[in-house]
């Protein structure tokens, strides 16, 4: 019996349709990546079992960096315009509201805001500036600041953030807290990086019974 | 009229001029898919795993009087402090005057403070008079001193969630335990010179 012979086919296969569409996912992907904006300040966040994702828009944030200098950051820019309206309408500053407004964070006493405004974005480093002075509760400008957010988030939700670094101390954590209670601010949040729960915990266990994390 | 010699550069072939080898224009185009879908998978893991998590704190109200404030049982309380280089110390109900039951934990590890709050956990649960709320007596106090890092107070606040501790407290510490803290924290790094 003669059977057909097959004919044999070729092993190769046409890869340009997959490389394709290979690059086409890439390119997508690069372009769509937001990297995260290079930090002005250096901030190592501790990790914590918290699973709720922090806030990404219309926060007011503050950061704690590793020697504890403490800065603002307003996300706001309509609520930067009220805040530096405000500021120079009640002490007087005279700063320069478009600067302020185009500012991505505050690091400096009240009485240099004028010659900190004036330094170019490029060169406003963490590391270089004084920081808003918060050092105990008599010299403490955070809390003037944080009346001035309360004032104008009035009637608004706001979201505050703290960032603190892994080595901050706990005064400099201590005195943003006393500039809070001061303004009456109860609730805050804390950035972190995620971690699961340690195995065996409490917490492990209710998120393995399928209970949801309450915060 | 000649005609236009359109094939470029020296190529006319003739009679007896060898042909040049035709190469073959496919690639072989299996590595760069590879590296493609690399890239692509780099791309998809860092896009969505850099989220920062955010935990809440509620600050308590200083201006409520102290006739007004929940007061905690002796027997409930677990003052927990931290010092100065990861050091970590508690103490149960009061602190005695001659500083007897002021102890020292550790982060992780061995006599680990989650061991400790666990037992105070299992203590206050055993005592419980109201079967229906065992852990209403646990309170925890945290009590930070001024040589301890921002990421020891996070820590110790996880800890809570981690244990499911309902109540706790960030509260200033006193200079007597702030003393405490210190020379036991100067006691631990002479020993371990």
């Amino acid at each position: 019996m003669g059977r057909a012979k097959l004919p044999r086919k070729s092993t190769t296969i046409d890869m340009t349709a997959m490389c394709d569409v290979a690059f086409l996912l890439l390119s997508f992907f690069i372009l769509t990546t937001k990297f995260k904006p290079s930090e002005a300040i250096a901030v190592t966040t501790p990790s914590s079992v918290s699973s709720k994702v922090a806030p990404n828009k219309d926060f007011v944030l503050i950061t704690i960096d590793k020697d504890g200098k403490v800065f603002l950051t307003i996300d706001d820019k309509q609520k930067r315009e009220t805040i530096a309206n405000s500021l120079n309408a009640t002490k007087n500053l005279g700063i320069d509201v478009p600067a302020f407004k185009s500012a991505n964070f505050i690091g400096a006493p009240l009485s240099g805001l004028k010659s900190f405004l004036a330094i170019s974005e490029e060169n406003r480093k963490g590391n270089l500036l004084p920081g808003i002075p918060c050092k105990d509760s008599t010299d403490n400008e955070l809390i003037v600041w944080m009346q001035v957010v309360n004032e104008a988030y009035a009637g608004a939700k706001l979201d505050l953030l703290l960032k603190g670094d892994n080595l901050a101390k706990y005064p400099a954590f201590k005195n943003v807290l006393v500039a809070f209670k001061k303004n009456n601010i109860q609730r805050f949040q804390m950035i972190t990086n995620p971690e699961n729960a340690p195995a065996g915990s409490e917490l492990y266990k209710k998120s393995m019974s399928g209970e949801k994390q309450e915060n | 009229m000649a005609e236009l010699d359109t094939s470029g550069g020296g190529h006319k072939k003739g009679p007896g001029v060898k042909k040049g080898k035709k190469l073959s224009t496919r690639v072989d185009l299996t590595p760069m898919v590879d590296l493609g879908f690399l890239l692509i998978t780099f791309f998809i893991f860092t896009t969505t795993m850099s989220q920062p998590t955010a935990m809440k704190l509620i600050l308590p109200d200083d201006k409520v009087k102290p006739e007004e404030q929940n007061k905690a049982k002796e027997s409930g309380a677990l003052t927990i402090l931290m010092g100065a280089d990861n050091h970590i110390y508690y103490y149960e109900g009061q602190l005695k005057p001659d500083a007897s039951n002021f102890l020292s934990a550790s982060y992780n590890g061995e006599n680990s403070i989650r061991d400790v709050i666990l037992k105070k956990k299992e203590y206050v649960r055993s005592v419980a008079q109201d079967p229906t709320n065992p852990e209403k007596d646990l309170v925890i106090v945290i009590k930070p001193s001024s040589t301890c890092t921002y990421k020891n107070v996070i820590d110790i606040l996880d800890e809570m969630s981690i244990n499911v501790v309902k109540k706790y407290a960030l509260v200033d510490i006193f200079d007597i335990e702030e003393q405490l803290v210190k020379k036991s924290d100067e006691a631990a790094k002479s020993s371990s010179n």
